[in-house]
């Protein structure tokens, strides 16, 4: 066993090597991969010399113009509200009780994968959907579900809610840990004491001092947006789609040619995105600007009776509507008859699961055996890097930080079509290798930024202690350190696994359509299959993750029951 | 004054209307002859300083002032008011300093400005030089307590340390522990 912590921590002194390998490997080979065939060069499918053809197959495409406009809007928008819905609820529900139960929510709702919280999110807005049928007839007078696009619909309204859905808790988490950083209840104070009201403290003190810290996650959540797919199938318009739903379209057709136009849309959205990002940074600069001068003008603010109520009542709407949209998935796949206007279906059967446990049990065993080995491998490397941080005194610099980030910062599009392309080279299209390693590359950034903290926060002294008492560093970490860190690695590995269990691009695209997973075969359903059937496929993607963080939450409670100084705080 | 956990800084969040909920409290905070208890904590224009000075990090000097003083004026009256108050201090000029370069000395004089330009009722001080060393720690005590005194504003003071308390020249209640 002490070889094999040796063996772990030696592996991080070459860690940036292996950091390299694993992660700029991929990104960069498959940038490069997209790179070539949207200028025509990809001697595979004929395209031995560079040309621009690809961009005007592109530029000719039916509906491209509106493709990018309902992209950037859907994408700015859903960032802008979703940014708004957090920051106000901090601002508006600090030091009330809304904030602890706000917080309790959080954690189930970002374990559900974004696809299945979109079918639920489908299945209770649509028109033949939950709420429609709580004010029908009697208020509507609807006797058929009404012929109104409430889902797919020209705006993508839906399609923005749908990811504000998981966008703001996200935001409002890493408030959270970043309001754990800073003096922000002092400071409140201080203020309060100078006559600022509650709202317009928050906003000139705390948020200035956060920022810094959310700057990343706001630029991922953008990022995403602009870029997702698996949303944008099943809440957006089919006619024009968004870019990227579009591009992927040309990439799954018969017809090879369309390749090409296809790199060519992932190379534009690459430059969309980058736009967006560009666009983020110039209006921090002057929101900064602005910010300064309104602070030092010195206006105090009442008592924001209205956003104090406004913010967290919206905010709680949005997760009332997430544990809406999650009751809905569980109740179709259990649902007998269901006529229209009913609220609750005429009987409950478990027909739907006894007619898809075949074909769902492949599906599911795919998705833990990708889930557990990436969180696992995930695992290995961060406790490695962080064990080898503390005896070395080393903290990664902002550039491997960086590199941590980029797969969550490039559209994913963009680098996995010429990732796939490299693959096909070296054999590994369609394996379970490729899609782990695919996995990997977003599991890892994730269960590194939910352990570092805790494990850099460890009273360094007990190891120390320990050390004084003769045990050597690998009996110090297997002994002390682990049992210690038991909570925060098992939460890791939790999200790990919820960030696994919902990949829809990077399962689809390492693993050549071959391998399937809830994920996959959900957003396929989506396009229209029975809602029973659609429910139960939904309902285990989501229950994956979710048992993953009641184990996190029950083992340490039962191991630690009779040991106080280890309870949650 | 009082021992640790004689529950000194918890008058203090009482008395600003920052009570942790978990507190019960009864009794009445009166301030310039005005009861306050029933008003919100911005409404009682009773400032706090506490041991760690909290300047906003991204503000300067004189943003940190202007953030104190109250708002209207013109922005040439407003920065006149703010280098007046920095030149009494002995900081003249320091307008577009960062806060975080300032020695502890000045950072401790900045902040008791930024409370005292927000013209308070009266003032809570909790600890507030508990963390300076000894030599500074009388200066900044003096440089308080002069000021406090010339404008007449009330000071409720909490600290371990009998020679602040002494040096206060107050009222002494001692909290058991």
């Amino acid at each position: 066993m002490g070889t094999a912590i040796r063996g772990l921590s030696r592996c991080c002194a070459p860690r940036r090597r292996w950091t390299l390998a694993l992660f700029l490997g991929p990104v960069l080979a498959g940038l490069l991969g997209t790179l070539l065939p949207a200028f025509g060069w990809l001697p595979a499918l004929g395209g031995a010399a560079l040309s621009l053809d690809p961009w005007r197959g592109l530029l000719e495409a039916p509906g491209l113009a509106r493709a990018v406009a309902l992209t950037v809007l859907t994408g700015l928008a859903a960032t802008l509200i979703s940014f708004l819905l957090a920051m106000g609820f901090c601002a508006a529900a600090q030091g009330m009780r809304a904030f602890r139960w706000a917080q309790a929510m959080l954690a189930p709702v970002l374990a559900t994968p974004h696809a299945a919280l979109a079918i639920g999110f489908a299945f209770l807005i649509a028109p033949s959907g939950w709420v429609a049928r709580w004010i029908s007839p009697w208020a509507t007078g609807w006797e058929r579900p009404p012929d109104v696009a409430t889902v797919r619909d020209e705006a993508g309204l839906a399609l923005v809610l749908g990811l504000v859905l998981k966008e703001a808790p996200y935001l409002l988490l890493m408030a959270v840990a970043a309001l754990g950083q800073v003096p922000a209840a002092q400071a409140l104070r201080v203020a309060r004491g100078l006559g600022y009201g509650p709202v317009m403290a928050w906003l000139k003190v705390v948020l200035p001092m956060i920022y810094p810290q959310l700057r990343l996650p706001l630029r991922a959540v953008l990022a995403f947006s602009l870029s997702v797919v698996d949303v944008a199938v099943v809440l957006g318009l089919g006619q024009p789609p968004t870019l990227a739903v579009l591009v992927l379209r040309w990439l799954s057709d018969r017809d090879l040619a369309l390749w090409f136009p296809a790199a060519a849309g992932s190379v534009l959205l690459l430059v969309l995105v980058l736009a967006a990002l560009a666009l983020l940074s110039a209006l921090e600069g002057v929101a900064a600007w602005l910010g300064r001068r309104w602070v030092e003008k010195g206006a105090r603010g009442g008592d924001a009776v209205l956003l104090r109520g406004a913010a967290p009542a919206l905010f709680g709407l949005a997760l009332l509507a997430s544990a809406l949209a999650m009751a809905g998935l569980l109740l179709w796949s259990f649902a007998g008859p269901w006529r229209f206007p009913e609220t609750l279906p005429a009987a409950l059967t478990s027909a739907t699961w006894q007619r898809q446990v075949q074909a769902i049990t492949d599906p599911a065993r795919t998705t833990l055996a990708v889930a557990v080995l990436a969180t696992l491998i995930a695992l290995a490397l961060v406790l490695a890097c962080l064990e080898a941080e503390s005896r070395h005194g080393l903290r990664p610099g902002r550039r491997v930080m960086a590199i941590l980030w980029l797969p969550l910062l490039v559209p994913q599009l963009a680098f996995l079509f010429g990732w796939q392309v490299l693959l096909v080279r070296l054999g590994l299209d369609g394996t379970l290798v490729a899609v782990v390693w695919a996995h990997l590359l977003f599991v890892l950034p994730y269960v590194f930024l939910s352990l570092a903290d805790p494990w850099r926060a460890m009273d360094p002294r007990q190891a120390r202690a320990a050390a004084v008492l003769g045990a050597g560093p690998c009996r110090v970490f297997l002994a002390v350190k682990l049992p210690l860190m038991l909570r925060p690695v098992l939460v890791a590995a939790a999200v790990g696994i919820a960030v696994s269990a919902g990949l829809y691009l990077p399962t689809l695209f390492a693993g050549a359509g071959r391998v399937a997973t809830l994920t996959t075969e959900a957003v396929t359903l989506a396009g229209g299959a029975d809602r029973r059937i659609l429910g139960a496929y939904a309902t285990l993607q989501a229950a994956l993750p979710l048992l993953a963080y009641a184990l996190a939450a029950a083992i340490p409670a039962l191991l630690h029951r009779n040991r106080r100084g280890m309870r949650a705080a | 004054m009082g021992p640790s956990g004689s529950g000194k800084s918890t008058l203090l969040a009482f008395v600003s209307s920052a009570l942790d909920p978990a507190f019960r409290a009864r009794g009445r905070v009166v301030a310039d002859g005005a009861d306050v208890s029933v008003l919100p904590a911005h409404r009682r224009r009773i400032g706090i300083l506490f041991q760690d000075d909290l300047l906003f990090p991204h503000l300067s000097v004189g943003g940190n002032l202007a953030f104190g003083l109250p708002p209207g004026g013109s922005s040439v009256e407003r920065r006149t008011q703010i280098a007046a108050a920095l030149a009494e201090a002995g900081l003249a000029g320091f307008e577009q300093r960062d806060p975080a370069a300032r020695s502890g000395g000045q950072r401790a004089r900045v902040a008791l400005l930024r409370a005292l330009l927000a013209k308070p009722r009266a003032l809570l001080l909790d600890e507030p030089f508990s963390k300076l060393d000894a030599e500074l720690r009388a200066r900044i005590r003096d440089f308080v307590f002069a000021r406090a005194r010339r404008l007449g504003l009330p000071v409720l003071m909490v600290t371990h340390d009998p020679a602040d308390a002494e040096s206060a020249g107050g009222t002494l209640l001692r909290l058991p522990g």
